[in-house]
């Protein structure tokens, strides 16, 4: 069972409503602990700079897992979620003392035999972080 | 360097994992998903990233684990995973290739429940020239 914010029609290339989530310093630590990753690129700024990087980043599973949150959320739960995928193209960048936005959308792509395909977009300050996001969802 | 031999291998990971429901909470509480009867549809990355270290930094596969990044996942779910799970993970290393010094390698692991598939994951790591 899908709803999406009581409209009762999805079609290809219905647009879904956009989300926001924030993103800190914190929520990497709380992540990397939950997931196991205690790459120090997502917590040491200091470490983050020696390797190049801008800043601390935010795993790449992260930003996936909240765009997860997003995908189960139109499919009235995790459990009808039924594939999943994502390029990482950018870096979600989280300098110290800052919440940076990770914006999610979705288009409708495909509906067939009780199953919905979503086209995902993902930015951060404007730039897209994730490439091919794509998910398919039972109805 | 991976060694080339390695492609086409499959790792058949030695224990079985026991999902808990703390370890569902936590991952749950990170994202802000308070259904926390089935596994977010990322959550058993937690899984398959370690066993994918343990595989790949064999001394005779030979990846440097250190310089690695995440170039693409996907996940594919027959079943959503459930506290009490008892699951075993084999991981197959599907291609491998060299573009501008950076190594790209392409796994695939399968998650099984009593001998059926529950999930199947594909990720592409690049280690950085």
């Amino acid at each position: 069972m899908v709803h999406i914010g009581g409209a009762s029609m999805i079609e290809i290339g219905t647009v879904l409503p956009e989300k926001v989530f924030y993103l800190d310093r914190a929520l990497l630590k709380q992540y990397a602990d939950a997931s196991g990753d205690q790459n120090p690129i997502h917590q040491n700024e200091e470490f983050a700079l020696s390797v190049g990087l801008p800043n601390v980043i935010a795993h790449g599973m992260l930003t996936m897992a909240l765009v997860g949150k997003y995908v189960s959320d139109f499919a009235d739960g995790a459990a009808n979620v039924l594939e999943y995928g994502a390029r990482f193209v950018k870096p979600v960048i989280v300098p110290a003392g800052e919440k940076v936005d990770l914006t999610v959308a979705a288009t409708v792509s495909e509906v067939v035999d009780g199953k919905i395909s979503l086209t995902l977009s993902a930015t951060s300050a404007g730039v897209k972080v994730l490439g091919m996001a794509k998910a398919v969802v039972r109805t | 360097m991976l060694n080339p031999d390695s492609v086409g291998r499959t790792f058949a990971g030695t224990d079985s994992i026991t999902i808990s429901q703390s370890e569902i909470d936590s991952f749950c509480a990170v994202i802000g998903e308070s259904d926390t009867q089935v596994a977010p549809p990322t959550f058993t990355i937690r899984i398959t990233l370690s066993q994918f270290e343990a595989f790949l930094t064999q001394p005779d596969v030979g990846l440097d684990w250190s310089r690695l990044v995440h170039g693409d996942q996907k996940f594919e779910i027959f079943s959503p995973v459930k506290a009490g799970d008892v699951l075993t993970c084999d991981a197959t290393i599907e291609s491998y290739r060299v573009a501008a010094g950076n190594e790209i390698v392409s796994v695939r692991s399968d998650l099984h429940r009593a001998g059926a598939v529950v999930v199947s994951a594909w990720s592409t790591l690049v280690v950085r020239a």
